[in-house]
């Protein structure tokens, strides 16, 4: 074990540029994501079947392959079409396809939006009759029904089901290094590798931080579920 | 009775499931401080009823009411009535406050606030005032200690009183109420009742569905029993319980008793 070269000021500086790469594609995939996420469950459980089975085609295809493909299908098989060759150096929006950072948070804000859309979409169908029974007969709109009562309640309930996600979106996030022009926290710790040859201390570190990332979510997403989630929870007094 | 002005109306209310014909054309009237208790046995139409009153149930035929004002109503797609001004239905709504036989208690909002949600958002009544309605109407059903906790981890007797302190915040036209004290364990329909009976000497319009023979006798000024979607037999409860007219109501009469 050669640990000396992994705590050299390059490398430690290389791993937190790769980390910093993987919070940020984190954060901004589960942003854009979560908001397709509840456009998407809105969708799903909404009146319109046309637009149900749309999305519901587009969970199917998202859950049903893997990621890494839909990252080489974003990030190699879109910059194969003509179509948006001609576009991708002058037209925007077109013009992102090239920047590898946006192919890959497209790619993973799709995936996560997938998911979540189903469990919140879940959770809303779940939402008990009586209750919004009671909330149309206190007078309630369609719209003040779901604003106030069926949303509150379906996110309250899919929090814990969420916070495995985004440690599971943590992790898919290592696909990011399939991309050569990213540089996350996983393409650090193989950059050190190949360096080096030192395969075992850098990932092994790699898989440190990751770990220490993944408590932190932890620490956050407990008392947010013990706060939300107060009205499931035993009586306590 | 019948100088004081009309709370609610409800006639001629026809309602089917499919092919089976719940309820028949069945009509009622309430007054200003009436209690008007509705029995009769499982299948007989009486929750229909009181859920068509306010929509819940969508009536194949029919007209209500609500303090003189006609709920507007046209043919939907299924042969049913639909509202035709959903802004109308949600006011009227407001006048119609339900107390349901399993709470309905929206389960994330604590106490106090299950009681200032429609009163805010739905009459936009402001903050303050609805929270000094909801800590009235908490001490009335007698739970003032109880603002801040969850429905979940109150007894069913006290949900249902938190569930009449919700309705009485809309201050509505009249109470209906569906069953209250059926899904309560015995020795806590009595603290329901007692609050109803308050309610009731408060003067408030109140159309009770219930079992509790004892609640409609002492405390319904007009009692409806209804058989297979037909009024059967109406009038004072006294005289509605101690000498039934038709066969029915004797025999339904013999089997609550039991």
């Amino acid at each position: 074990m050669n640990w000396e070269v992994i705590f050299r000021e390059e490398s430690l500086a290389l791993y937190g540029e790769g980390l910093l790469t993987t919070l940020g594609l984190l954060s901004s995939s589960l942003a854009v994501g979560g908001v397709l996420a509840l456009i998407f469950a809105l969708m799903l459980t909404g009146r319109s079947k046309v637009l149900q089975r749309i999305v519901g085609a587009y969970t199917f295809v998202i859950r049903g392959t893997p990621l890494l493909i839909q990252v080489y299908m974003i990030y190699y098989g879109l910059a194969q079409l003509e179509w948006i060759q001609t576009r991708w150096d002058t037209v925007w929006p077109w013009t992102y396809f090239k920047d590898a950072f946006f192919c890959a948070l497209l790619a993973f804000s799709l995936n996560t939006a997938g998911y979540t859309a189903e469990m919140l979409a879940g959770a809303i169908r779940e939402t008990n009759a009586g209750e919004i029974e009671s909330a149309q007969a206190f007078g309630m709109s369609r719209f003040q029904l779901m604003l106030r009562i069926v949303l509150p309640s379906a996110l309250r309930r899919t929090l814990p089901a969420y916070s495995n996600e985004v440690v599971m979106m943590l992790h898919s996030t290592s696909l990011a290094s399939a991309v050569p022009a990213m540089l996350d926290l996983t393409a650090a710790a193989s950059r050190i590798y190949s360096d080096f040859y030192l395969p075992f201390e850098a990932y092994l570190f790699a898989a440190a931080i990751y770990l220490c990332c993944t408590f932190c979510l932890i620490g956050v997403f407990k008392p947010l579920e013990r706060h939300f989630l107060a009205h499931l929870a035993p009586r306590t007094n | 009775m019948d100088d004081k002005p009309l709370k609610l109306q409800a006639l001629d209310i026809h309602k089917q499931f499919g092919s089976n014909e719940v309820l028949k054309g069945v009509s009622l009237e309430a007054h200003a401080g009436d209690v008007i208790s509705i029995i009769g046995s499982s299948g007989s139409g009486k929750s229909t009823f009181l859920r068509c009153v306010n929509l819940l149930e969508k009536p194949n035929r029919g007209r209500i009411l609500v303090a003189g004002e006609e709920l507007k109503l046209v043919p939907g797609r299924a042969g049913e009535l639909e509202a035709a001004d959903p802004k109308q239905l949600q006011r009227l709504r407001t006048k119609l406050a339900m107390v349901f036989q399993h709470f309905n208690l929206w389960a994330h909002l604590t106490v106090l606030q299950n009681i200032i949600e429609a009163p805010i958002h739905v009459m936009k009544v402001s903050r303050d005032e609805a929270v000094a309605r909801a800590r009235k109407y908490l001490a009335l059903v007698d739970l003032a200690r109880l603002e801040d906790q969850y429905p979940a981890h109150l007894s069913g007797g006290q949900q249902q009183r938190v569930a009449i302190a919700r309705s009485l915040a809309m201050e509505p036209e009249v109470m209906l109420f569906d069953e209250p004290t059926s899904a309560l364990d015995p020795e806590l329909v009595s603290e329901v009742l007692k609050v109803m009976r308050t309610l009731a000497l408060e003067g408030r319009t109140m159309v009770v569905v219930t079992h509790e023979m004892g609640f409609a006798r002492e405390v319904a000024n007009h009692l409806i029993f209804l058989h297979k979607g037909l009024i059967e037999e109406q009038g004072v409860p006294t005289d509605v319980l101690t000498r039934p007219r038709s066969e029915r109501l004797a025999q339904f009469l013999s089997g609550s008793l039991k």
